[in-house]
């Protein structure tokens, strides 16, 4: 089964000033897929992220997103995709239903034609009991599920989550891991970070970066047969300490 | 047709407009910001604020006690800057009067006071000022030279029956009854728009930075024309809501006078609207916090309050403090509100201000506008 691809990445490379955050990402996405990229902190997921949204501009290389070039094409990028920063980026002072009305309408949608879809998507989401309460009183699952949801309203073929799930209860996490997997089965690609060994285990495929380097990919079970380990867990943990000992030897070019 | 219709209904402002009006009516700190703060204001500057100082506690020390004696006491009252407290016994007793603060000034008239004017010879009293305060001894001197002037002239008229050869009547133009509310209230529209353009605005742009929606939006197709200008839109509105409210009160509890035409301030309002829109936007780039931008906004207050002339006279600053005055856009909206509402002046008696403002507001505006846009990169 070869679905289409939604991210395309070549030679990817960002650096800041002395630092190289991202270094030659190779990377392709297809749709309808649930990806998941892992790596300790600081290895270039969150960059990554942003160079594909458009929120930094690569130093060389290429991507496209949705059929269009993040450098060029940015703006029609911007129209296909959904992003959920680990800030959630909603408006305290407005209630549920006003944050996801503002989000949809920024992407275009007016009228009855919002009215219809976002009827449709505060249902999906399980929104529809808070309609009216301020987004600032919310618990932090349910900022979160409102975070994806305003993220989504517009339907995007693709949808990033930077870390969505830190500082929320475990009850609340796998609602959303389930919400995560409504979401792709209406055909939106999902591409996540986390910290968490059992929401990697999830995730159809993984991406392992480390110091801005791609060093394993796969589904959970090859990456983990790839490294020679039991679990996720143990290939993050062995990762990160090759790390600390600054030997790893493909980060030093 | 249709399709432009259909490009207005879709275009990104509106939605952030909408949303705009939304919290700015439901974060309270900003509301009451907008709505205390005029009215603190009016209150604070339209009433507490007198700078024509009046009535000064006096006591007298009357060591003549004659009809002449008591004529210049009465002098003395009639000009109004003095309300005599008491008569006392001696000096020493006035110094105590003075020390406590219990009066401002002491009027001593010796002895020899009457004996001498009716010898044709000159009286000579004392007045005893407490001249820390500079305001009001200014106003103590004025009046006691006054004083001594009319009573000279009225017993001179007595004595020779003559007129005096020389008079000058004035005619105070503008505000005939001298109030310092006419010249103040003005003003208040002006340092509220500063406030409200510069203040209120940068915070909320910086708010949007602080809580990750500035970046959020980013990624969305919203364009930066439309961010901008819904962002900046309601607060020029706010702007001018204010405007009006404390244009009203003035009317109605300050008698301040509307002479010249309220379309023509409206409309060079928003020549200065958009130069404080641009120290607002400018803030907004500079400041990391919400806190930050408060405190460069009142960093700000300062000189416009001090400086612009909005309650000292720029003509008694020192001439760097003067050039100073200048680079704000106050100064020169100053010189509009007090033209228009004041004197009823028209747009050509305005054209130095209105150049100047206008060069204030392009170089601001675009100034922080680059700024602010490359932020959004």
């Amino acid at each position: 089964m070869n679905a289409p691809s939604v991210v395309r990445t070549h030679a990817l490379h960002k650096r800041f000033g002395e630092l190289v955050a991202v270094h030659g990402l190779d990377l392709e996405i297809r749709r309808g897929e649930v990806f998941g990229m892992l790596g300790p902190n600081g290895s270039g997921k969150t960059t990554t992220i942003r160079m594909l949204c458009g929120l930094v501009l690569p130093t060389s290389g290429t991507a496209e997103v949705a059929g269009f070039d993040i450098t060029t094409q940015a703006e029609r990028v911007r129209r296909r995709i959904g992003y959920m920063s680990q800030r959630y980026g909603l408006y305290d002072e407005l209630t549920v239903a006003e944050n996801l009305r503002f989000y949809a309408s920024v992407y275009g949608l007016v009228g009855r034609a919002r009215d219809v879809r976002l009827a449709e998507h505060i249902e999906l989401l399980g929104l529809g009991e808070r309609l009216r309460q301020r987004a600032g009183t919310l618990s932090g699952g349910w900022k979160q599920r409102l975070a994806l949801a305003c993220a989504t309203a517009h339907h995007p073929d693709l949808v990033f989550l930077d870390e969505p799930t830190a500082g929320v209860d475990p009850a609340a996490r796998r609602t959303f891991w389930q919400t995560i997997y409504e979401l792709a089965n209406t055909g939106t690609t999902v591409l996540v970070t986390t910290h968490y060994m059992d929401e990697a285990e999830r995730c159809m495929r993984l991406a392992f970066l480390s110091r801005g380097h791609l060093i394993g990919l796969g589904t959970p079970a090859e990456v983990v047969q790839q490294f020679g380990a039991k679990t996720v867990e143990d290939v993050f943990v062995m990762l990160q300490e090759r790390d600390e000992q600054g030997a790893h030897p493909v980060a030093r070019s | 047709m249709n399709a432009l219709f259909e490009r207005l209904q879709r275009w990104t402002m509106w939605p952030m407009l909408w949303k705009e009006f939304l919290q700015l009516r439901r974060d309270r700190l900003t509301f009451a910001l907008m709505t205390g703060l005029p009215a603190i204001q009016l209150l604070l500057f339209g009433y507490a604020i007198q700078t024509d100082v009046r009535k000064l506690p006096t006591v007298v020390v009357d060591e003549s006690r004659t009809s002449e004696s008591r004529a210049l006491v009465q002098v003395l009252e009639n000009t109004d800057n003095f309300r005599v407290v008491t008569a006392v016994a001696d000096r020493g007793e006035a110094k105590r009067w003075i020390e406590r603060g219990a009066a401002r000034v002491a009027l001593v008239i010796p002895p020899d006071y009457q004996r001498n004017i009716r010898g044709g010879h000159t009286g000579v009293a004392q007045l005893l000022i407490d001249a820390a305060d500079p305001q009001s001894s200014g106003a103590a001197i004025a009046g006691a030279q006054l004083a001594a002037q009319a009573r000279s002239t009225q017993l001179l008229a007595q004595r020779y029956q003559l007129r005096p050869p020389v008079e000058i009547r004035v005619r105070p133009w503008y505000n005939p009854a001298q109030k310092s509310a006419t010249f103040i209230v003005p003003g208040i529209v002006g340092i509220l728009l500063t406030i409200t353009m510069t203040l209120i605005t940068s915070t909320a742009i910086v708010r949007e930075r602080e809580r990750g929606t500035l970046e959020q939006l980013i990624v969305t197709p919203i364009g930066k024309s439309s961010l901008m200008l819904g962002k900046l839109v309601p607060f020029v509105l706010v702007g001018y809501v204010q405007m009006s409210v404390i244009l009203l009160l003035g009317v109605l509890f300050f008698d301040i006078p509307v002479r010249g035409s309220l379309l023509l301030l409206y409309t060079l309002a928003l020549v200065f609207i958009v130069a404080s829109l641009g120290v607002g936007l400018l803030i907004s780039t500079v400041a990391r916090s919400q806190a930050q931008a408060m405190q460069l906004s009142f960093f700000f207050m300062l000189p416009n309050i001090l400086l612009s002339g909005y309650i000292f006279p720029r003509a008694a600053m020192p001439e760097p403090a003067q050039w100073l005055g200048l680079a704000l856009p106050l100064t020169f909206f100053l010189d509009i509100l007090r033209g228009v509402l004041l004197k009823g002046v028209g747009v050509r008696d305005l054209l130095v201000q209105l150049g100047a403002l206008c060069l204030l507001a392009g170089t601001l505006f675009t100034v922080s506008v680059r700024r602010f846009s490359k932020t959004l990169d």
